[in-house]
C-alpha cells in the first residue's frame, strides 16, 4: 500500500521539469513579441515613416506580394545558386588544402605558411582585386564566397587533424593499422568535430560574402531586389530582403547542427 | 637460463636516453613463451619505456630488443577509438574477413557481447578496459604487453580484472609482460617479478606459489620485494 503510494507521488515529480520546458520557452518570446507591437505602434502613430522603415503590416504585406508575383522566388534561387557554387568551390579547395597540409609534414611545411598570412586579410577587401581580374558578372560573387569559405575550412580541419590524440595512433600502430587504416579510423574522424565547427563558420562567412558582393552590380538576386527597392524608397521590400536573408543563414545552421547530432552521435551518453 | 625453445622476448644491453637523462641503463632480459613476467617499480623507474621499445613505438634505442613473434598491448587507457562501436575497435586492424563473429567471441570472454553495438564513451571504466584487453587478445599475440591495465580502475574493479587476465592467459597462453607498481598485483600474477630502478634490474624473484594465489598466501614474499622496492614494511607492522 506505502508501495503504491509512493509510486504514485513520484509522478508529478518527474512531470515538474516538461511543465517548466513548456514555460520557458513562450516567455522568451515576450520581448520579441513587445518590439514587434512597439514598432508596429510606432508606425501606425507617424512616429516612424515609411521612408525609414515600412511597419510590419506592410512588410508582411510586400512579402505576399513578391512571393505571388514570383520576383521573391527568382531572387532567392538566383543567390542561392550563387552561394552554392562559390561553396563548393571553397569547401573543395579548403578541404583539399586542410587535408594535404594535415596530412603531410611537407604539405604543411609549404602550404601552411602562406595560407595563414593570407587569412589575416580581410577577404572582403578583396572586392576591388577581384573585380579587376573577374569582371562585374557572377565570377567575382562566386570568387568572394569561395574566398570566405575556404579559410574557415582550412584552418579548422588542418587544426582538428593536429589535434588527434597521439595515444590513439600508436595503439593503432601497435594493434596492426595500416597508414591508410590509421588516417580513416584514427586521425580523420577525430577532426570530424573541429571541422563541423568550421563547416559553421563557413556558412556564416558564406551568407556574409554573397551579401556584400551582391551589392556589386548585380542585376539578379537578393542583392540586387534590395537595391532596386532603394531607389524607390520601399523600405518594405529591403526589410523582406534582410529576412529573407536572415532566414537563410539560420536555415544552414540548423542543417549543420542537424548534421552534427547525427555525425556525433558517438558522444552522446 | 638454457632453453631449447626460442624466446618470446630477448633484451641484450638496452639503452636509452632522453637526452641527458639516462631512462634505461644496460637492460638483459628473456622471457620464455607463456612465461607471466612483472616488470615492478616506481614511477619514472623506466619500466613503460621498456615495454613501449618492446611494442615498437621507439626505435632510437641502443643495444637489442627483440621480439620475434606477433606483438599486442593494453595501456593503462584503454585508448578506444570512441567513433567506432565496441566490436569494430575490436575488429579493426586485424584484416579478417569475419570481423564481427571474432570480435563477439573476444567480447564473450570478457563478458561483454551485451556491449558489442555500444559507443566506448557509454563503458564504465572497467568495461572499457576489459574491452581493450579483448582487443589485444584477439590478435593472438605471443607476446601481450600490459602497461598499468589496471592502474585507473576502483579497487573492487581491479580485484575482478587480475582473476580475468589470469583466465584468459592460462587460457591464451602468451608470454606477459605485466608493468605495475602494485606489488600485491605482481605477486598474484606473474612467475617471475623483476624489480627496475634507475633503468636497471635490480631484483628477480620467482614467484612459485600455486596458482589461484590468495593474498593471504603472498604475505611473506611481499615483505622481501617491498624490500627491493626500498619499502621496509616491518617497521609499519
Amino acid at each position: 500500500m506505502t508501495l503504491s503510494i509512493a509510486g504514485v507521488a513520484a509522478r508529478p515529480k518527474t512531470a515538474t521539469p516538461v511543465q517548466t520546458r513548456k514555460f520557458t520557452l513562450p516567455l522568451r518570446w515576450i520581448s520579441p513579441v513587445a518590439l514587434v507591437l512597439l514598432w508596429q505602434l510606432a508606425s501606425s502613430t507617424g512616429v516612424l515613416s515609411p521612408d525609414k522603415l515600412a511597419s510590419p503590416l506592410t512588410v508582411a504585406q510586400a512579402a505576399g506580394e513578391l512571393v505571388a508575383d514570383g520576383q521573391l522566388g527568382e531572387a532567392f534561387a538566383v543567390s542561392i545558386t550563387r552561394v552554392l557554387f562559390g561553396f563548393l568551390i571553397g569547401g573543395f579547395a579548403g578541404v583539399v588544402l586542410g587535408l594535404v597540409s594535415g596530412l603531410s609534414r611537407w604539405g604543411e611545411t609549404l602550404l601552411d605558411p602562406p595560407v595563414q598570412m593570407l587569412r589575416t586579410l580581410p577577404h572582403l577587401g578583396l572586392i576591388p582585386l577581384f573585380i579587376l581580374w573577374f569582371g562585374i558578372g557572377e565570377e567575382p560573387k562566386l570568387a568572394l564566397v569561395a574566398a570566405g569559405v575556404a579559410f574557415p575550412l582550412y584552418l579548422n580541419l588542418h587544426a582538428g587533424i593536429r589535434q588527434t590524440d597521439p595515444g590513439l595512433v600508436e595503439a593503432a600502430r601497435v594493434l596492426g593499422y595500416s597508414r591508410f587504416e590509421r588516417i580513416v579510423h584514427v586521425v580523420l574522424p577525430s577532426a570530424v568535430p573541429q571541422t563541423l565547427v568550421g563547416l559553421r563558420i563557413a556558412f556564416g562567412t558564406a551568407w556574409l560574402s554573397l551579401i556584400v558582393a551582391e551589392q556589386i552590380n548585380a542585376d539578379a538576386g537578393l542583392g540586387f531586389l534590395i537595391n532596386n527597392a532603394r531607389e524607390f524608397l520601399r523600405t518594405d521590400v529591403v526589410v523582406v530582403g534582410l529576412v529573407v536573408y536572415a532566414l537563410l543563414g539560420l536555415t544552414t545552421d540548423a542543417l549543420v547542427r542537424l548534421l552534427e547530432r547525427r555525425i556525433l552521435r558517438w558522444r552522446a551518453r | 637460463m638454457a632453453s631449447p625453445v626460442k624466446p618470446a622476448v630477448s633484451v641484450r644491453g638496452l639503452h636509452k636516453a632522453f637526452g641527458a637523462r639516462t631512462v634505461l641503463d644496460g637492460i638483459d632480459l628473456e622471457v620464455e613463451p607463456g612465461e607471466f613476467v612483472a616488470l615492478l617499480g616506481r614511477s619514472g623507474c623506466g619500466k613503460s619505456t621498456l615495454l613501449r621499445i618492446l611494442a615498437g613505438l621507439d626505435r632510437e634505442v641502443g643495444g637489442e630488443a627483440e621480439v620475434p613473434g606477433t606483438v599486442s598491448i593494453a595501456f593503462q587507457q584503454p585508448r578506444l577509438l570512441p567513433w567506432r562501436k565496441v566490436w569494430r575497435n575490436i575488429s579493426l586492424g586485424l584484416h579478417k574477413p569475419n570481423g564481427r563473429a571474432i570480435a563477439l567471441k573476444a567480447l564473450e570472454e570478457v563478458r561483454l557481447t551485451d556491449h558489442a553495438d555500444a559507443w566506448p564513451l557509454t563503458l564504465s571504466g572497467g568495461e572499457a578496459q576489459r574491452v581493450s584487453l579483448a582487443r589485444a587478445l584477439v590478435r593472438e599475440p605471443d607476446v601481450l604487453l600490459l602497461d598499468e591495465p589496471f592502474g585507473a580502475l576502483d579497487a573492487l574493479t581491479r580485484l575482478a580484472m587480475h582473476h580475468l587476465v589470469e583466465d584468459l592467459w592460462a587460457r591464451h597462453k602468451p608470454a606477459v609482460l605485466l608493468v605495475t607498481h602494485d606489488v600485491d598485483e605482481a605477486l598474484l600474477l606473474a612467475d617471475r617479478i623483476l624489480v627496475l630502478d634507475e633503468g636497471r634490474i635490480v631484483a628477480t624473484h620467482h614467484v612459485a606459489l600455486p596458482r589461484p594465489r590468495r593474498r593471504a598466501s603472498v604475505v611473506e614474499q611481499r615483505t622481501r620485494v617491498l624490500a627491493d622496492l626500498g619499502v621496509d614494511v616491518e617497521e609499519a607492522a
